[in-house]
């Protein structure tokens, strides 16, 4: 079964095309990992993926699901970890949670339960601008998982974070978690340990489009040349 | 390479049967029973948010009532009168209500744009115009609270007639204009957050739609302020501010879900 079906999707930004003809298929509980140079189009793919961004051509399913027609229906079961934590500020960690958790429909036992995973709890009723920006990576990719998302679309989910704290994160975000999964990417080792399935991305463009288990790292740095 | 295909891999039985939504199983930490909330959950959700993060940061409400006081005490001297009253007094208080609004107006969705929260709140599985009544509640919440300290510091610095006599007929337009404000506002700051010139198109696209409001609470104030003379509460233009408030809650309400699209 597919959990991501895409078909010559296309997106502008005014005159500039951001996507460009992308076409792939990922199986449910399989990992696909996106590289790219910056401005390549990995987080215009997650943001689409996600419903926050209209494609402009092309046809995609999500989870079974055609977008943009019935985004309604898969909201709820995408976790996005971005760039930007979508986490307030004057808020704390455990506020944050709690306001997401009730979007969600969660429990508050499930924070408690994520704040305790994330190493979180000693510093939970803190403002996030106090914390520094790995602890509100952590609180952050809490916030993606509170909802047990059958869909994670991870944008450099490692990033400020010590090898401590990608040990707590690796069962909720990682391979343990069993999820399906789209992860932007930077590091060709990393990278290509985690996936099932590369795509390379250049100027929009799929450069790259393979099992995993035949790419060699030499192909992915290419990309960035 | 544009038509390739990446499933390299096949689904497993268990992939294939992956739990419908509302019996959700973390793989990590146990059963997870997720529940899409109601209408009246998420907008009570959403403003509390709003109340919380304007009670840490206290941005729109001091704001608005130093600027409402500033003003006042601006036209006290630049009137050269002790005091006014009747169309004078109502111009007066009203301009100076809509300018302080305004600073509100600006303010109510940059935490959301500038911190991520749209993208929170567009993620979840909620009704979306939820985001249009919480904001709107939170708008008239502030502009109440504004109003708590800048009616008595306009019957201080600048009313002739004293409030007392008035309040009563003040209190029900100032409601209804309130109300006005807050739709029109949510509305317009909805559409001018996610652009780069958002502190100036927010006042430009409100203080038109605005002025309606401005006209019909100065036109059922006057008589309410006049020395001397206290008048009954005009039925017209109650009426008219009241159409007002129906017609754009309406087209806000319709509106509102097209604005949150990319």
């Amino acid at each position: 079964m597919a959990a991501l079906q895409l078909e010559g999707l296309a997106r502008h930004y005014g005159e500039r095309a951001a996507l460009s003809d992308v076409s792939l298929s990922l199986d449910v509980g399989k990992t696909l990992v996106v590289f790219g140079p910056n401005g390549a189009g990995k987080t215009t793919l997650l943001r689409i993926l996600a419903t926050l961004l209209r494609p402009h051509a092309g046809n995609v399913s999500v989870l079974g699901k055609s977008l943009p027609e019935e985004g309604w229906a898969v909201r709820g079961r995408i976790g996005l970890l971005g760039h930007e934590p979508l986490l307030y500020r004057e808020l704390t960690a455990r506020e944050n949670l709690r306001f997401h958790a009730r979007l969600h429909g969660v429990g508050e036992e499930r924070v408690q339960e994520l704040l305790q995973a994330v190493a979180m709890t000693g510093r939970m009723n803190e403002p996030l601008r106090t914390l520094s920006r790995g602890m509100v990576q952590r609180v952050a990719v809490a916030r993606a998982t509170l909802h047990d998302p059958q869909l994670l679309l991870l944008d450099e989910p490692r990033a400020n974070l010590d090898p401590a704290a990608i040990e707590l994160i690796d069962p909720l975000v990682g391979a343990a978690s069993e999820r399906t999964r789209v992860i932007s990417s930077h590091d060709p080792t990393g990278g290509l340990a985690e996936a099932d399935v590369v795509l390379g991305l250049r100027a929009g463009r799929p450069a790259l489009l393979r099992a995993a288990c035949d790419v060699d790292p030499t192909e992915i740095a290419e990309l960035y040349r | 390479m544009s038509a390739a295909t990446g499933s390299p891999h096949g689904a497993t039985p268990a992939d294939a049967e992956a739990p419908p939504r509302g019996e959700l199983t973390s793989g990590r930490a146990g059963a997870v029973t997720a529940k899409p909330p109601g209408m009246r959950t998420t907008v009570g959700v959403l403003l509390r948010k709003e109340l919380l993060v304007e009670l840490r940061t206290l941005e729109s409400v001091p704001g608005m009532s130093l600027f409402a006081v500033t003003t006042f005490v601006v036209f006290h001297f630049a009137l050269n009168r002790s005091s006014v009253d009747g169309d004078l007094a109502a111009g007066v208080l009203w301009v100076t209500l809509l300018f302080a609004a305004i600073l509100g107006v600006n303010r109510l969705f940059v935490a959301d744009a500038d911190q991520g929260g749209f993208d929170g709140f567009l993620l979840a599985p909620v009704d979306r115009s939820a985001l249009f009544v919480a904001k709107m509640l939170a708008l008239l919440v502030y502009l109440v609270a504004f109003e708590l300290v800048a009616i008595p510091a306009f019957a201080l610095l600048l009313l002739g007639p004293p409030l007392g006599q008035a309040l009563p007929g003040l209190l029900a337009v100032l409601a209804l204009g309130d109300l006005g404000v807050a739709v029109i506002g949510t509305l317009v700051a909805a559409l001018a957050v996610r652009t780069r010139a958002r502190d100036l198109l927010g006042p430009l696209l409100a203080l038109p739609l605005l002025v309606p409001i401005v006209i019909g609470g100065g036109r059922a104030t006057s008589p309410l302020l006049t020395l001397n003379h206290p008048g009954a509460l005009p039925g017209r233009w109650i009426l008219t501010l009241a159409l007002y408030d129906l017609v754009f809650g309406l087209i806000a309400y319709a509106l509102f879900d097209f604005l949150l699209e990319d």
